[in-house]
Parts: C-alpha cells; structure tokens; sequence
C-alpha cells in the first residue's frame, strides 16, 4: 500500500520535471525570443542583449533550466510584463478567486450527480433513468460558451436578477458566483452522471446483488451497503478526474464573465505573450491536474479492497 | 404475513404445470413449460439437462427473481402449501435466505468483494432472527466450522479474494445454511471448481443432506454428481421435464430416447473408445421459439413416427407407481435394451515413430519484483516453476493426455511446444528437430504448419469479426502454399466437408454459429495444413454432453484418417480413459505419474492420480468407488511447496520425507513412471478406485 | 471431391452487409434523434451554397430582428454583385428589390446570421472530422502495439501519453496556439496532439483485452506478423467502442473549436465560424440577442447530435 503510494507519487514527480522541461524549452529556448517578448517588439538590438546579459541568459540551456527550476519551487515566478508586477502578486489572489469558483462548482456537481447516478442506475430502464439519462446527456451538449451567453441572457436581460459580471468590483458577492458557477455545473454534472449511473447499473445485475436480494435483505440495505460501496469506486475517481476539465471550463468562464481568476489569467497571458505568467499558470495547472490524478489512483486502491489486500 | 409452518409435513414444495416465459424485443419466449414437482421433506431432487434447457429458470422462478423480463405465465408454486405469487414484497422478502436459500455457481462473483465475510455471514441472523450482533457472529462461527472450514475466525475477517474458490463455495454454502431454511437450491454448485474441490463440496452436500431437516434441489448437467447427491432425478429437454423418477430407475430403466441418449453420450471411466464408442445425439436443441410440434426431442429422435410423435403435446405418462414417468407416446414399444449396439466397434490404432519427445524440459517464468525496495537491493527475482523436468514421448497416430487441474502447467506446456515461450532448459524434440528455443516466429513454415491446436473456448475461439471461409481461407494461404483464390476456396469447403459443417457456411460469422459448429470450425482451421501433431486443449470442455460427443468423436475420426499425434489437454479422466492412449498426469508443474491408459487406470497410482480417480462423478450406478477426499486447497504455483508438491495435500504422507526431499520418479515397469517417495510394492497393493459393483461379488 | 459437390455459396449482396447494421439505429429513438440532428447539420454543410439565401459575408443590414423582410435599394452591393441582380425585383418601384426574409436576423455589421450559421457548419464539418480522424490514425496504432506487446513499448508510450493528458485539454490548446499561431491547419494539429493521447489510451485498454482472446492465441501459434494480428485479428473486434468514442469526440472537437474561436484563437476572420459568433454578438446581447444565442443553439445542437448517435449506438451495440 505505502509502495504504491510511493510509486504514484514518484511518477507524478517524473511526469511534472517533463512537464516543466517542455515548458521551458517551448518558451525559452531561444534567449532572443525571451528578451523581445519582455522588452517589446520596438526593443533595440542592444537593449536585448543588455538584458539577457543582465538576467543571466547568455547561461547555457540546462543551466538556465536548473536555475529557472530552482527559482520555480521556492515561488519566484518573475515578473509580468503585462501587469509590471512579479507573476505570484497576481498569480495567487487569482488562484484563491479561481479555488472559491471550484469548489463552489465542486461542491454542487458531486451531491448532485451521485444522486441523480445512482437514482438512474438503481432501476435500469425505468422511466427515472431515461429522464435522468437524457438530461444529462442534453446539458453536456452545451459547452460553456453556448450556455454563458444563454443563461445570462435568460437571468440577467430577461428576468433580471443576477449580475452579467463576476469581477468583484465591490468586494466578493455570492451573487456574482452564482452565474459562473451555473455554467460549469451545468456543463460538468452529466458527465459525472452518466459514470455514476453506468457504475450502478453494473453493480445492479452482478451476481452478489442477487445473493443480497435472495438472502432476503431490505432493498433498502442491498442498496446502500452492498451496491453503493461498490458503485461509487469507479465515480470517484472520475470526480477527481473532473477537477482537470474543469480547469479547461475555469478559462472560458472567468474569460465571459469577467472573472478574476486563474484561467483568465492564463488567457490574457497567454494573448499576450506574458512568457512568466504562462509558464507560472501552466506549471500550476498541470500541478493539479497531475495532483489529483495521484489522488484519485491512490483512492481507488485505498477504496477497493481487492487492490489494498493482495 | 404468511406464516410457514415449522413442523409442516406435507411436500415442501411443489411446482404445478409451471410455466415461465422471458419477453424479448422480439418475442414471447416459453422457458419452461408444464413443470411439475413435488419435493418432500429431507428430499433432494435433482434437475439435469443441458444449457438452454431452462433448469436454472426453474430454480429463479422458486425464488420469484427472474428480472424484469421474466414472469410466470401459467401454474403455481407452492411452498409449504402456500402459492408464492400471492406473497407480497415484505412476505417474498422474509422468505427468500430464512425459508428457502440458494447456492450459486460462481462463488467468487456470488460474494461482495467491498465486503468483510463476516457481515456478508452475519446479515442473514440478524435480519431474519433479529439477534443480536454477537449471538450473530458466533452462529457464523459455528456454521462455518460445520461447512468444515479450517480457521473461521480469520475467514469471518476475510475480502472474499482472500480465499480460495472452495473456500468462497463453502462460505456460500454456510451463508445459505445460517437461518436454517426448509429448501436449499443448489444451482450448479460446483461447476467453476477443479475436480478435486467439487469432490470435497458434493461430500458436504451430500453429508448435509443427511443430517439437516432441509430438502434440496440440486441443478446440475452432470448425471454423476446427481447420483453422487440426489434421491429423485428430472430430467429435462427444451424446457420440459421429459423424465422423472428415483435416481436408480432412471439411470437402470430410463424410458425416454433422450435420456437414453444422455447417457449414450457421456464417457464413463471404466470404458475406453475400443469398448464403448460414444454416441452422439443427432441434431441440435431447438431454439425456444421454433420448437417442433408434439415431442420436442422429436426430430433428433431414433424412434421418431410421424403421425404420433408430432400430433399434439405430450404429456407425463406413468412408468409404473413409484413415480417414475416419461413423455414419450412410444415407450412401450421401444427395445430399450439396445443401448449403443450396432456400432462397429473401433479398431486399435497402430502407432508409428516418435513425433514428439520431450526430455527434462523446465519453463520458469522470471517473477519481476518491481517494488522500489527490490529496485533498491538490486533483483532478487524469483521464479514460477511453471513446468519442472517434464519427460514424455509421443508416436504417430497416437493420443497422449495430459491431466491436471488449473495452475498444473498444462497450459505452459503447451505454450512451449508451439514456440509462444521457449523453454528455460532441456529439449523439446519434434520431427528430430530441438525445437525448445525456437520461438514460433522463427520456425520453418513446415514445422509451423505441422504442429498445429485446438482452443478450448467456442465463444472466443474464432475471430468474430471474420466468415468461416476467410479465417479457413487465411490459415490455408499460410500453410498450404495455395494462393490461387478458386483453389483455396475449394479447400476451404473441403475441410468444412471434413468437419462435416454444410458448404453455406462459408459465409457465415462465428456469432451465427452454436458452439459445437464453432469447435468444428477450429478443429477445421486446426487441420487445414494437414499437421502431424496437434495439440487439443480441452476441445469438448465447455460444450454440453451431446455436442461433446460428436466433436470428440469428429475428432478422432480425422486424427485416425491423417494418423495424426494427439495431445490431449483435460481434467476430465472419463474422458481421458475413453480416448488416450498415453496418459501424463501433471501438479503444480511436475509430471506425476505417465504411463499407458491402463496403467494410469489401475494400481499402482501416485497418491494424486487416486485421489483424481476417486474425484471422478460417474453416472453409472454399478460403480462403486473409494472415496478419497483431499484437504485444503492448491497451493499457489508461485509459492510451491518444498520437497514433493503434492505433501501438503497427500492422504498417503509418509513422513518428513515427503515435505524435505524430491521424490524420485519410480520406474513401475513398461514405462509406467511415478513420482513418489512411498516405495513400489506398497504403491502395487493399492486397491483399484474404481470396481464395477458385478465384478467384486 | 467432384467440382460439381462443391457448392460455392452466395455472398450477400455488399450493400445489404452494410446497411443493416446502420438500420439498427432505428431501435433507439434517442439515437435517432442524433442521428436526424447529425443528418440536419451535415446536408446544411453539404449544400451551403445552395441553402444560405445569403453570401455569408455580405453586408446587408446592420441589426434587424429575425423575420425581417429586406427590401433593398437596387443599387446596394451584396458581395460583388448589385442586389437589382441578386433579388427579386419590386413591381412598380425599379429603385427598391425584394431580398427575401432575414430569418435570424442579422449581426452588428449587417451579415445574414442563418447564412452565416450554414456557412459556419461547413467549417465545423470540415475541420472537426478531419482532426478527429487524424488523431485516430495516430492513435490507434500506438494504441494497438502497445496494449498488444505490452513491456517497453508500451512503457514509453504510456508516458508520453501520461505527459501530454496532465495537461487540462484547454490550457493545452491555448499554449499550443498561442505558441504556433491560429490557423486552420495548427488547429487540426493541435486537436491530434491534444486528442491521440486520450485514444491510444481507450485502443490500449482494447487491445490489452482481446490480446488473451484464443483466436489471437490461435493467430500467433500459425506465425502471423505483428501487423496482422494487431490490424486483422484485434482492430476489427475494438470497432464497436471506438465508433462510439469517435462520436463523442467529435462532438468534443466541435466544442473545442467553438471555444477557441470565441476566445479569439480560432480560424482567422472573416470565414463564419460558430464560436466567433457568440464572441461577437456578446456584448449586445441585451439589445441585439440573435446573434449570439443562435450561434449557441447551433453549436449546441451539434454537439447534442452527435453525443444522442454515441449514446444510441452504445444502447444497440449493448442489446446483442
């Protein structure tokens, strides 16, 4: 079990010093690039090599890595040249606003879904199932740019109740979570749905659910402690999973609703070339992504017991 | 709320013209039709037949659990007098695992692996009985160690995983047993078991059966096991009973063509092919929705008139007044002595050279530790000992068998002769050839095309994706050096002729076959480059009886056209005694005892090859056996014990010696080898295992 | 054996062999319902010259409401021809045509948005099936060889693949096209970089499945090569659930070059395109909202059908 542990963490570090190695190399191989990215495109020839010889970019590649690397782990990220301030500055606040969209999105996608799965999945077929089924499969047709503009329309233009933008002007405000939050539940809980009930209905036609049923159990007691603690294995960790798409749903949110969050952040730096600021962004959205994989391996073992104890 | 009465003396169940259909998208399909049973107390009654024939519908139906597409459609069900269909969900609730309990056929997904065995257990008091949790546990306790399983305490804080496949079984057994019920289902109990593990359970069984006031009904498609187990026997065909009776009548005096042909089909161990072909039973079972009017059996039937047979439904006709009955309209008339007379009798094969000599050939297969603590020490890899110091010979035109039960090494075995491993040591000599390194990729196309196999599984034998003609046609382009696309056709419909499958198969995909057409079909594809050697891994074991005999016997039909040498992979000795002539036996990788058929046969035996013999179900009643139960279950391949293998289970341990030293391999004469440490005399004054009951008056 | 005992039997005819597999779909209706939407979608692509009343570009009138009939002056330019061409001429008035209706209105510059819709699912169409086929071809056969041969092969390629899903899909496609640049061609390219990864891992897990199949057993005991037994024995058999893979991942591929139209890293303008759209008519939404909540409906629709057809052909493969 600890070997395992060990084993999932220690290929995360792997595939993180991968990552991070192409990200460098993707952003800084050429030391020129470097330099008229961050001093501009009207940069003379000289001001360039002033620079690079001032932030240490006549180094060799690998040196320059390590050093970039280094800098990188203790939260020197470098300074942005869109925001004329060091990246973490901004960086953090806006992962802290992102943190609050997540786990608002989180904490609505996992009751939801796992409710609605099992619901479906309990009764194959049933006319709950297919209500359930197709709704999930309907909502995660829309994609966050159709659903933004169509719920906002809806509840801001039309009906008029909720704010069109979510950018904290006067200080946080629940009511301008509830858009963005909206969008990503909508978008992300069919998906997780759709495993939750296929996981269930698998469960339901094994054979131990029969002995359960033939042993003469409640059906309440078949389900709740025979079916769901094997149902919600696989459901599990597709939640964990989630968290990775929903870093791909947080840019287009925040980017809509004028979200000052982690996502817009890696778009503006991104259309604008902020060479510190994607690389920060980047390296943290893999971080996590790759985090939560690590967590979602090491839950399953721990959560099926013919993988803890063999 | 139905109350059961526990001292109810009349039958304790009965089945009054049941009938059970399952709604497809398609069609209504009639699973069962017109079942009737009457199960008196401390009775056990067993209902054999083959796949399809609805014997487990019959058990779900008992149950009221036949999901959403299933439904009783006519009759009723009584259960101590009461109908089950006029039992509400909380009465049905009370009566499923209190009054009646069931036994499954696969143990393992029977059990809730995210489970502890002891709530599994604990659950069935403490929801019918309302005890409390310790009165709870210690009745799991108790009824563990009555199933006879060592150490329950440590089974109670087991996964299910944890245990063996036996073990599993006896859990579910307790499991079943715990609230005392008044009828217990046995659905194919021991089906997924090895041999020697299902001779253990129907002890059991049987043994319950004798000391609880319980009545059972035991499913099952082995006419042995049901002598081994039951009182009364129904035998049943395309969803009906066809015959019914005590145990003796119906296995002595069977009155209806099909039983007659059940048992003409089956090989019993104390006959070989030159004593007692096996007969095939014509035809195929019908599909549920294209029965033929009248007697279902009717158009696979010797006996069949028409005008009679096919007038109308046929119901149960009394034999005489014990019960015994038969649903044949002819049973008077037909001489039912003529059991398998006018056929000739098969002539003995002479064999030729040596085809295939292996000598000392060893596989281990390298056990990669790829902890980070191994990493760090630096490999100390261990090892599976998957075939150790195997020696045997094989001639031409002849049939050699190797025997074991799962993780014996047969399968390595033959991975290593067909070059998908090369062996750690020794030689594998085939057509003077050492062909143990040589991996098939790099053997000739003629050494290739010359040792060719036979699968076990019909469902995944055959590539689904492709026609019968295109998988034929590609094996004949590789090996027959045919490329003209006329003339492999023509070869294609040829061997489809061999295997005696019609020419319009040719087009046809795997999914549109039945089991047995797809065995031909790789029995076929097997012989396509006309091989010298072939090696069958158990080719009939998952076909029903009938079928089984047909392509056993298609089988040795070619084998004896083309002389070729064939290696027969089995676990089933009946069969193994019918058509060997060699036979190897094999546990935990090391070869056991070899020798000729006869000689296996009879004493002297290594310790496994009688506990194997005795293991055998044999449907035949003036067999009489020596009953020999092994302990505990196999050890595990990677984990070998030391010294002989076979120590820990032996019944015939001699002493330290088994559990220090190798035994060696006694010559018992004639090449008749055997690996043991008991020495030969004591060896030759064994008692044979099996006696013809005539014989020994 | 005689020629004349030898029965080669018919074949079925080829397009019977084809066909009723496809007619299946008749006995989910939810698949067809995709399949109607898919069928809706790809004849407006097909036909799109023909179906746009419009030149998708063209600028007619700025922001009139759907079902506005356009009455133009004769002499208004629709594209490079005059609209006295272009429409029907008004009896009695020769300075005034009839250019038909606006049935979705049109855009902040005047553009025809139902042309511009029909004109833009052409794009999709175009780009989203040939990115997912590409990362097809790219990942089934690293899929096969490594769920197949197992060991190193399929180390490596376990870890490549490892790498490039650690990255959220979307931060991936914006690094890559903000790196390369958006164009049609860098798309399709990054959504095969972005997608094979999650493909070979799907074709992986199949070929890991099949491998201990007898027939392959059977196939590797007569000496076939490696790309027979992968491409002939193993492929054929995975087709089931990668046909539905492949439909929900087009729909996916649909989704992802809407997005990256709508943040501005999509096709170069002024080539209609469903995610631009949105982006554009955004901003007005309160006062002008046809734009953008067609071009939403569009999308959705889209995607919609293909993930129905997925699920429908799911149910049926599951069925028998």
């Amino acid at each position: 079990m600890l070997l395992l542990i060990g084993r999932r963490l220690g290929s995360m570090i792997a595939v993180m010093i991968v990552v991070s190695a192409l990200i460098f190399l993707a952003l800084e191989a050429q030391p020129g690039d470097v330099a008229t990215k961050v001093l501009g495109p009207y940069s003379s020839e000289d001001q360039r090599a002033i620079w690079m010889a001032e932030n240490g970019y006549d180094d060799s590649l690998p040196v320059r890595y390590f050093r970039w690397f280094g800098d990188f782990l203790v939260g020197d990220f470098g300074e942005s040249t869109r925001f004329k301030t060091a990246v973490s500055d901004v960086l953090w606040p806006r992962l802290w606003n992102t943190t609050i969209l997540a786990a608002a999105t989180m904490g609505l996608v996992i009751p939801i879904s796992l409710i609605l799965g099992v619901l479906a999945g309990m009764r194959e077929g049933s006319r709950t199932d297919r209500s359930i089924s197709v709704a999930s499969i309907v909502t995660t047709s829309v994609p966050e740019i159709a659903s933004a503009p169509m719920l906002s329309f809806v509840f801001v233009f039309l009906l008029g109740i909720l704010p069109g933008t979510s950018s904290f002007q006067n200080g946080f405000s629940i009511a301008e979570l509830v858009l963005p939050t909206m969008v990503l539940v909508l978008y992300d809980f069919g998906y997780v749905t759709r495993m939750t009930r296929a996981s269930m209905a698998e469960v339901m036609t094994t054979h131990y659910i029969r002995t359960a049923v033939l042993k003469g159990l409640p059906y309440k007691r078949v389900i709740v402690k025979h079916a769901l603690r094997n149902a919600l294995i696989a459901p599990f960790t597709v939640v964990m999973l989630q968290i990775n798409w929903l870093l791909s749903g947080v840019i287009v949110t925040e980017y809509y609703f004028a979200y000052k969050g982690f996502g817009a952040l890696l778009l503006e730096g991104a259309l604008n070339q902020d060479i510190f600021v994607i690389e920060a962004c980047s390296m943290i959205a893999v971080f996590v992504a790759v985090g939560t994989q690590a967590i979602s391996d090491i839950g399953y073992t721990f959560l099926n017991p013919r993988i803890r104890f063999s | 709320m139905a109350g059961f009465q526990s001292d109810w003396d009349g039958p304790v169940l009965e089945c009054k013209d049941l009938s059970i259909s399952y709604y497809t998208r398609a069609a209504v399909i009639p699973a069962v039709q017109d079942f009737n049973l009457v199960l008196k107390k401390n009775e056990t009654i067993g209902l054999v037949g083959e796949s399809g024939c609805g014997k487990s519908t019959v058990a779900m139906a008992i149950m009221r659990y036949m999901g959403k597409n299933g439904a009783i459609t006519g009759g009723q069900v009584l259960y101590k007098g009461v109908d089950l269909a006029t039992l509400s969900e909380e009465e049905l609730r009370q009566l499923r695992g209190n009054e009646i309990a069931m036994v499954y056929q696969e143990p393992m997904a029977s059990l809730n692996p995210a489970m502890k065995l002891d709530r599994q257990l604990m659950e069935v008091p403490l929801f019918h009985e309302q005890v409390s949790e310790q009165e709870a546990f210690d009745r799991a306790v108790q009824m563990l160690a009555n199933v006879k399983l060592p150490d329950p305490e440590r089974v109670m804080a087991s996964y299910p995983h944890q245990i063996s496949g036996g073990q599993q079984q006896r859990v579910v057994i307790a499991m079943a047993l715990l609230s005392k019920p008044s009828l217990l289902l046995l659905d194919e109990p021991t089906t997924a078991l090895d041999v020697t593990v299902e001779a253990g359970i129907v002890e059991l069984i049987a043994e319950l059966a004798g000391t609880l006031q319980t009545s059972m009904i035991y499913i099952s498609h082995n006419l042995g096991l049901i002598l081994e187990t039951c009182d009364r026997i129904n035998v049943m065909y395309s969803g009906q009973v066809v015959e019914e009776g005590a145990v003796v009548d119906v296995f002595d005096k069977m009155r209806h063509p099909y039983t007659q042909g059940l048992f003409g089909a089956i090989p019993l161990p104390s006959a070989d092919k030159t004593a007692r072909p096996l007969q095939a039973i014509r035809g195929q079972l019908p599909l549920p929705h294209a029965r033929p009017p009248g007697c279902y059996f009717g158009p696979r039937c010797d006996h069949f008139q028409a005008g009679r047979c096919d007038a109308g439904p046929i119901s149960m006709q009394p034999v005489d007044d014990t019960g015994h009955g038969t649903r044949c309209v002819k049973w008077q008339e037909i001489d039912w002595g003529k059991l398998g007379a006018g056929d000739a009798l098969l002539p003995h094969t002479d064999f030729g050279e040596s085809v295939l000599s292996v000598n000392q050939m060893k596989k281990y297969y390298e056990l990669k530790d790829t902890s980070i603590a191994a990493m760090v020490k630096g490999g100390s890899s261990r090892f599976v000992k998957a075939n150790e110091s195997i020696s045997f010979l094989a001639r031409e035109a002849e049939t050699v068998a190797i025997v074991g039960e799962s993780g014996c090494g047969k399968s390595t075995l033959a991975k290593v002769l067909l070059g998908l491993e090369t062996a750690t040591e020794g030689s594998v000599t085939f057509q003077g050839k050492d062909l143990s390194q040589v991996p098939v990729q790099k053997r000739s196309r003629n050494d290739v095309k010359a040792l060719q196999m036979v699968f076990q599984n019909p469902f995944d034998t055959l590539n689904p994706s492709h026609t019968v003609g295109s998988q034929l046609g590609r094996v004949i382009r590789k090996f027959g050096g045919i490329t003209d696309g006329e003339a492999v056709r023509r070869r294609v419909l040829e061997l489809l002729d061999i295997v005696k499958l019609p020419s319009d198969f040719y087009f046809r995909r795997p999914r549109q076959l039945s089991g047995g057409q797809k065995q031909r079909v790789g029995i076929a594809r097997a012989f396509a480059g006309n091989p010298s050697m072939v090696v069958a891994d158990e080719p009939v074991s998952a076909l029903d009886v009938s079928v089984a005999a047909a392509v056993t016997g298609l089988l040795m039909d070619i084998q004896r056209t083309y002389r070729t040498t064939l290696l027969f992979i089995s676990h089933d000795l009946s069969l193994v005694r019918y058509l060997a002539d060699r036979v190897v036996v094999m546990y935990l990788g090391n070869l056991v005892e070899q020798g000729t058929t006869e000689q296996i046969f009879s004493p002297p035996y290594h310790p496994y090859t009688e506990a194997l013999l005795s293991a055998v179900p044999i449907a035949d009643t003036s067999i009489e056996k020596k009953r020999i139960i092994l302990e505990g279950s196999l050890p595990s391949v990677i984990n070998p014990p030391k010294g002989c293998a076979f120590h820990t289970r032996c019944h015939r341990k001699i002493g330290d010696i088994c559990s220090s030293q190798v035994p060696p391999l006694v010559d018992a004469g004639e090449g008749h080898r055997i690996l043991c440490h008991i020495p030969l005399d004591e060896m030759k004054a064994m008692d044979p295992v099996i006696v013809q009951k005539d014989a020994a008056e | 054996m005689s020629d004349s005992a030898i029965q080669i039997p018919k074949r079925p005819n080829i397009l019977v062999r084809i066909l009723r597999p496809l007619l299946l779909i008749r006995e989910s209706w939810v698949g067809m319902v995709g399949l109607a939407l898919v069928f809706f979608w790809v004849v407006m692509a097909l036909f799109a010259p023909w179906l746009a009343p419009f030149p998708p570009n063209a600028l007619l009138m700025p922001n009139q409401p759907p079902g506005t009939e356009w009455i133009a002056n004769a002499t208004h330019m629709i594209g490079t021809i005059p609209a006295s061409e272009y429409c029907a001429a008004i009896e009695g008035d020769t300075s005034k045509v009839n250019c038909g209706t606006f049935w979705l209105g049109t855009d902040l510059t005047g553009r025809d948005v139902w042309s511009r819709l029909i004109w833009g699912a052409r794009q999709v169409l175009i780009y989203a099936p040939l990115a997912t086929f590409m990362a097809y071809i790219v990942g089934i056969p690293m899929g096969l060889w490594a769920g197949y041969s197992r060991g190193r092969v399929d180390a490596i390629f376990s870890f490549i693949s490892n790498v490039i899903l650690s990255f959220p899909v979307l931060v991936l496609y914006v690094l890559v096209i903000a790196l390369v640049g958006a164009s049609a061609v860098n798309i399709v390219a990054a959504v095969v970089f972005a997608s094979a990864p999650g493909i070979f891992r799907i074709v992986r897990g199949l070929a890991m499945d099949l491998r201990s199949r007898e027939y392959v057993f059977a196939a590797e005991t007569r000496g076939e090569p490696l790309s027979y037994i992968l491409f002939l024995e193993i492929l054929p058999n995975a087709r089931g659930p990668l046909i539905v893979d492949a439909m929900l991942r087009l729909g996916y591929v649909i989704i992802t070059i809407g997005t990256l139209g709508f943040l501005g890293l999509g096709l170069p303008p002024p080539d209609p395109d469903w995610g631009k759209m949105i982006a554009e008519g955004r901003n007005l939404l309160q006062v002008f909202p046809w734009t953008p909540l067609f071009s939403c409906l569009a999308i959705s629709s889209a995607v919609l059908g293909f993930n129905l057809l997925a699920d429908g052909l799911r149910e049926i493969s599951l069925r028998d």
